[in-house]
């Protein structure tokens, strides 16, 4: 569906995309993830035409952006940061207009714009003003114009920015459904957005292609070994030394904020073993008490500061934490 | 073409939403409807005169002593008002972010520039249709020429679009509007007072300054007279602007 080859693009001196390369398959849903500046929305331009790229290649269903925008921009459904409505129309009316410019007749367009109205639940609002509509239901009329054509490219730059918790989840919920009939990319700086969402990821820091893989296997090849964590009553010395002899186990690291007369540690087991079980016998055995064992999966947050540690990819972690939905399918379900 | 209409009428939706298009209509009803009322006026009173002194007096004119002056009061009202149209039209888009989804859509930059133009254009239209409004009186009350009114009205038709295409491309070099308010009207200006220069001076320097000045086109067409010309003229103009336009919105795409 889409083929990026050495894709560039210089903003004066500054390199705001330096030669990115990937492929995504029709049917896919990519995660395009990176923290901001990184040159995820200048990416998408380019795919879009709205920017022609300095240097590179990139085509959309076998179309060329420079040499075919025409055919490119009939294919692809778009929703930018931020969503360009126009405040002055009505829900209806927006999404009908949009409609006409993106090609459809005179005859489907009515039909298909109370179809995609009904998709995006923008029901209730459909005769209302979009300068009275709040954030949550504006990106959704954002998404009802990518959709209105039916494309089979949907490209979303964080289609979730700014949204309430709840909002995020209904966008993410609609962002899912839609993922049969079309190929989408998203882009986001938030990793639970992928993580939940995605089947693979693009992962791009300072304008360059840091990885390409899926949630699963990035977790993988970032981890190798497991760490586990035990929170034992008794001797923590005692306890130190005999996990540490265990078989397969590698590390073993004592940590703060053990309650009092217990002790809490973090085991890496060697290169694919297993150590769970073996722990938790040698301790039961010794006579001491297992009050918790759980392995502690490398989470994304972790890949991503991993693998962007080179730089200043500060807000990053904060921003994903304080984000309050729970669903993770990767990180540490085991 | 269907697209540049849809955008047309986007874009006329636009000025009727907002309090723009009732205030340019306001003013100009306003003021054209305060030189009609002094331009009538003052020709009453004076054909009174005529009527009285000895006998002799050719009967006035209504085109000379009505219209024509009355025309070239309305191409200086609408001088001052262009600014207030065309300068919302793409700065505005530029601001929002809505430009993204005309250029992402399958529209080519021609139509997007056509149907902004053709939106100002009716809107122009819409004002002319005011001022008509007031010159319909005259016919109640004498027999004005028709004919050397509709080529007035030909010529303002021209010379506003002419404005409105380089409004058009002052508005796509900025997302300011204020900014593309004061450039046309700046330009709009020189261009008008331009043909002054021919009250003092006369060499080919001057001449061709005239030349150049809008509103010295206008000159012909308010005296009932098409002049080739004239037309070439206003219609190189509307041209000019326009592909400047789209000069404008490919750096656009190329710089930013
Ligand atoms: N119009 C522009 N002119 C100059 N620099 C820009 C422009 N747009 C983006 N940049 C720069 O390019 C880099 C990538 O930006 P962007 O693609 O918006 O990142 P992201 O969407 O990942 O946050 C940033 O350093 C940004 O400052
Ligand atoms: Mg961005």
């Amino acid at each position: 569906m889409i083929q990026v080859e050495g894709l560039t693009k210089r903003y004066g001196r500054a390199t705001a995309v330096d030669h990115i390369s990937f492929e995504v398959k029709k049917g896919d849903i990519v995660g395009f993830l990176g923290p901001n500046g990184a040159g995820k929305t200048t990416t998408m331009r380019m795919l879009t035409c709205f920017l022609p790229p300095s240097e590179g290649k990139a085509t959309v269903d076998g179309f060329d952006v420079l040499e075919n925008p025409m055919e490119v921009k009939r294919r692809i459904g778009y929703l930018p940061e931020t969503p360009p409505l126009y405040p002055e129309m009505e829900v209806r009316e927006y999404v009908e207009f949009t409609g006409r410019i993106k090609g459809i007749s005179s005859a489907d367009v009515g039909k298909r714009t109370a179809e995609v109205i009904e998709r995006c639940s923008l029901g209730d609002v459909r005769n209302k003003l979009i300068a009275k509509l709040s954030k949550g239901y504006r990106q959704r009329v954002g998404l009802a114009q990518a959709l209105i054509h039916n494309p089979p490219l949907l490209i979303l730059d964080e289609p979730t920015a700014g949204l309430d918790p709840k909002q995020i989840i209904e966008t993410r919920k609609l962002i899912r459904s839609l993922a049969g009939e079309h190929t989408i990319i998203l882009s986001t700086h938030i990793l639970p957005e992928v993580s939940s969402t995605c089947e693979s990821i693009i992962i791009i820091n300072n304008g360059k292609l840091e990885a390409i893989d899926t949630p699963e296997n990035l977790t993988a090849r970032l981890q190798g070994h497991e760490t586990v964590f035990v929170d034992v009553e008794g001797p923590a010395e005692q306890i130190a030394g005999k996990l540490a002899k265990l078989a397969g186990v590698g590390r073993v690291e004592q940590r703060e904020g053990a309650r009092s007369g217990r002790a809490i540690f973090e085991v890496e087991a060697a290169k694919d073993q297993y150590v769970r079980s073996e722990i938790a016998t040698a301790v039961v055995q010794s006579g001491w008490k297992l009050h918790e064992l759980r392995p502690l999966g490398l989470s994304l947050e972790d890949i991503f500061l991993k693998l962007t540690t080179h730089d200043q990819a500060v807000e990053t972690p904060a921003a994903a934490s304080s984000e309050p939905v729970a669903e993770s399918p990767t990180g540490g379900a085991q | 073409m269907s697209n540049v209409w849809t955008l047309a009428k986007r874009e006329l939706n636009a000025y009727f939403a907002s309090p723009i298009a009732y205030i340019v209509m306001a003013m100009f009803a306003l003021i054209f409807g305060y030189f009609f009322y002094a331009a009538t006026a003052s020709f009453m009173s004076q054909s009174l005169r005529a009527a009285m002194s000895q006998g002799g007096a050719p009967p006035m004119n209504l085109n000379d002593y009505i219209i024509r002056p009355l025309l070239g009061n309305a191409s200086v009202i609408i001088l001052f008002l262009m600014p207030m149209i065309t300068m919302r039209l793409f700065a505005e888009e530029k601001r929002s972010g809505t430009i993204e989804l005309l250029l992402t859509s399958p529209v080519t930059d021609l139509e997007i520039i056509l149907g902004k133009w053709l939106a100002t254009l009716l809107l122009y239209a819409g004002l002319l249709a005011v001022s008509l409004l007031n010159i319909a009186n005259l016919f109640l009350y004498g027999k004005p020429d028709w004919r050397a009114l509709a080529v007035g009205y030909l010529g303002l038709i021209l010379m506003g679009g002419a404005f409105l295409s380089l409004g058009t491309f002052l508005s796509s070099t900025t997302k300011n509007q204020i900014i593309a308010a004061v450039l046309t009207f700046g330009a709009f200006l020189m261009l008008w007072v331009m043909e002054w220069i021919t009250f003092f001076s006369f060499g080919p320097v001057a001449q061709a300054l005239a030349y150049l000045s809008i509103t010295s086109h206008f000159e012909s067409f308010s005296k009932g007279v098409i002049e080739l010309k004239d037309v070439v003229y206003y219609c190189s103009f509307i041209f000019l602007g326009l592909f400047l336009t789209s000069r404008s919105m490919e750096s656009l795409r190329w710089r930013s």
